[in-house]
């Protein structure tokens, strides 16, 4: 496992979380076939919440998460993200997936564009956005993930790190109000986790509500208000970051955090 | 401070590398005569071609650009002394005109002239879209339904009607989406310009030009031919099928299941039968399916067969582009909430059709060339009219020079495709990378 050295310091100031709920997902089960890949899944997330999920591979963690903007498609239960309910009616499957962005483990950016068209592209066809308005917005949040001087190569000339904070970029183009992240560091090199790391701390001290799949305990530590542990498709434990690492309740938790921690 | 002995001040000027190295006698060596066995084959090969030459050249080398028939280009040929015979190039002098239009009036031939650079225009902006305005594309719009009124001629308002015929189709989805939905409204779409085209156009045309003369003069169909004829059925199967082509692949893809099994069943219908059968099938059979009264034209109906023939193909080539996507692609289409048409449009079809460019450009050679068998259902493009010339008793006999004429024409185009396409494929790459 790779660890993060902590930030001297994480600023806390803005990281409120409040009592609107951001989603609220109830005894909701999905299957793939006959495969019951998630059971019983009970989860209310709050407006600033900066949630990290972890747990053994194929424990469905990354279906969890492509639930939540339906790239996934439950079986039973409700899942309901700032007030859309997401069910068979495609109009609230937009508005859900233009509100929340999401960060894949491959990058997924769109290679025949630019990394600035990569940017403005969603904005321009879904939200409207004026040309120059969306470039300018793209600049802003290639600024802030401190790579403007990209804006007009191809995903395929960065290296890895920075096609990540490109992919979180474009994500935030769209102001989106919840960030989910589907392990965003595991298809890098250590020296580029970090930079990629610090662009999600800098989301958090922000107060994006975030969704983080990741096995970056140190991530956890620093910025998470919760962490959850799944197995076999449920959820087995949630606490706060502390307890969690220190007091794990259940055997499967603590059997998990010390074959990654235990070295 | 350091204490050097000897520091050099001037830089020696660059040499020249040894002629050995360089220039024609250095390619030579490292390419043709490396080590004993590759100049063996290097002589080898230069005496193979050189006998090929020896026999094609003179052959070729024949003046008998002025010759009125086949026996006097061989008094020609006797009179030069030439064992082998010669090439009789008088039936092209005499002919060429005809092997490139057909039996299209003279006085008017212009209009395919016109026709023909107005396609680099129109497609200037479609192929080579950094070096014309966007604005040649409203050009490239017009010319869709000015070509065909220019070739046939006619009243002015029928282009301009059959121009209508989609902006009737947009009203009508306009109108009945509320009403019955986006499938209803889009089948409605499609429905209403094609039944205007088929009833409307036609009166509504005749009655206009009756008050307001406006036209030229009507060329029919079976006075088309030549190698114009084979352009022109080739350029706008080629067009069409690309388009159609498109739809089917994203229908094969489609979730819906309707459509899927009708594009799976009539990509596979298309592709099982030659097209020469369904060739017949336009000439023969489909005016029995067409409403009495109403005379479809021949070379349409030969077009709508070469076009769905093509795209049959093309949808196929598409498809496979469309499998080479990495899923990640549609997902973060749909994370970014871009809507299935507009992910297609901005995302997937543009990645799709860049890997598909070889295999659709083959596909269109081969439809090109495929056009030469509608000599076989009458129609006189080159090949049809090679019967004729061949029967006239000046030209009887004659084989090679009518038959490399016309293979020259289409090599000609083919390769000016296939070098489009490579150039296409690496002007793609360097962009991306
Ligand atoms: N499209 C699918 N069809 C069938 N089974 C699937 C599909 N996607 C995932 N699965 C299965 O569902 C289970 C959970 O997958 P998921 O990707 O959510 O796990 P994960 O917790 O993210 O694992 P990892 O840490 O390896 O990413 C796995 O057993 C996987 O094989
Ligand atoms: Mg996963």
């Amino acid at each position: 496992m790779s660890t993060l050295e902590l930030e001297p310091s994480v600023d806390t100031s803005k990281m409120q979380i409040s009592d609107e709920v951001a989603i609220q997902i109830a005894d909701m089960n999905k299957w793939f076939g006959t495969f019951h890949v998630l059971r019983d899944i009970d989860l209310t997330v709050y407006r600033g919440e900066r949630i990290v999920i972890c747990g053994p591979s194929g424990s469905g963690k990354s279906t969890l998460i492509r639930c939540i903007n339906r790239l996934e498609e439950h079986q039973a239960g409700k899942i309901v993200v700032d007030g859309t309910e997401l069910n068979s009616d495609l109009k609230n499957v937009d508005k859900v997936r233009s509100e929340v962005g999401m960060v894949f483990q491959h990058f997924n950016l769109f290679p025949h564009l630019t990394v600035l068209e990569n940017c403005t592209l969603a904005p321009i066809w879904v939200r409207k956005v004026p040309r120059k308005e969306a470039v300018e917005r793209a600049m802003h949040f290639l600024e802030k993930v401190k790579i403007p001087e990209q804006a007009n190569k191809y995903p395929g000339q960065l290296s890895g790190g920075q096609q990540q904070r490109v992919a979180i970029a474009r994500s935030l183009c769209m102001m989106p109000r919840i960030m989910l992240f589907d392990e965003p560091t595991s298809a890098l090199d250590p020296e580029m986790i970090k930079e990629v790391l610090d662009t999600m701390i800098e989301l958090a001290e922000e107060g994006m509500t975030m969704l983080c799949v990741t096995h970056e305990m140190g991530f956890a530590q620093a910025v998470a208000n919760r962490v959850i542990f799944m197995a076999d498709g449920q959820i087995v434990e949630q606490n706060e970051p502390k307890e969690f690492f220190n007091n794990p309740k259940s055997e499967r938790t603590q059997q998990f955090l010390s074959q990654i921690i235990g070295h | 401070m350091a204490d050097y002995s000897y520091v050099r001040e001037d830089m020696l000027p660059e040499r020249e590398p040894p002629v050995s190295e360089v220039g024609i006698i250095g390619w030579l060596r490292e390419n043709l005569f490396s080590g004993w066995f590759n100049s063996i084959l290097t002589i080898l090969s230069l005496m193979f071609i050189y006998m090929i030459l020896a026999a094609i050249v003179p052959w070729l080398w024949t003046p008998t650009w002025g010759a009125g028939s086949l026996s006097e280009c061989r008094e020609i040929i006797a009179d030069l002394g030439k064992q082998h015979g010669g090439a009789c190039y008088g039936v092209i002098t005499e002919r060429w005109q005809q092997l490139l239009f057909g039996f299209y009036p003279d006085e008017l031939r212009w209009r395919p002239i016109l026709t023909f650079l107005g396609l680099f225009v129109a497609l200037g902006p479609v192929l080579f879209s950094d070096v014309f305005p966007r604005k040649v594309l409203w050009f490239t719009g017009a010319y869709l339904f000015l070509a065909p009124w220019l070739m046939w001629g006619g009243a002015i308002w029928t282009p301009l009607l059959v121009a209508a015929g989609p902006a009737l189709g947009y009203l009508a989805y306009r109108f009945l989406y509320g009403v019955i939905g986006n499938l209803g409204a889009v089948i409605v779409a499609v429905l209403v310009p094609i039944l205007f085209w088929l009833f409307l156009v036609g009166p509504i045309s005749s009655g206009l030009f009756s008050v307001i003369p406006l036209g030229l003069e009507v060329v029919e169909s079976r006075l088309f031919g030549g190698f114009m004829l084979s352009v022109w059925i080739g350029v706008v199967a080629i067009a069409i099928s690309l388009v159609l082509g498109v739809v089917l692949a994203l229908g094969r893809q489609s979730d819906l299941l309707i459509v899927k099994y009708l594009s799976v069943g009539f990509i596979e219908f298309i592709r099982g039968v030659p097209l020469i059968t369904l060739l017949f099938v336009a000439s023969t059979l489909l005016n029995i399916f067409m409403p009495p009264g109403t005379n479809f034209d021949i070379i349409l109906r030969v077009m709508i067969m070469a076009t769905l023939f093509a795209s049959a193909y093309i949808a196929e080539v598409v498809r496979g582009g469309l499998a080479a996507l990495p899923r990640g692609q549609y997902e973060a289409a749909d994370a970014l909430g871009l809507d299935y048409w507009k992910a297609q449009r901005l995302i997937i079809l543009p990645q799709a059709l860049k890997i598909s460019i070889p295999g659709i450009v083959s596909t269109f050679i081969g439809l090109f060339k495929d056009t030469t068998l509608v000599s076989i259902i009458g129609l006189l493009d080159p090949i049809g009219l090679t019967g004729s010339i061949r029967a006239d008793a000046n030209w009887n006999g004659i084989v090679w020079e009518l038959y490399g004429f016309i293979a020259l024409l289409f090599f000609l185009s083919c390769f000016a495709m296939s070098r489009y396409s490579m150039w296409l494929e690496k002007k793609l790459r360097k962009d991306h990378h």
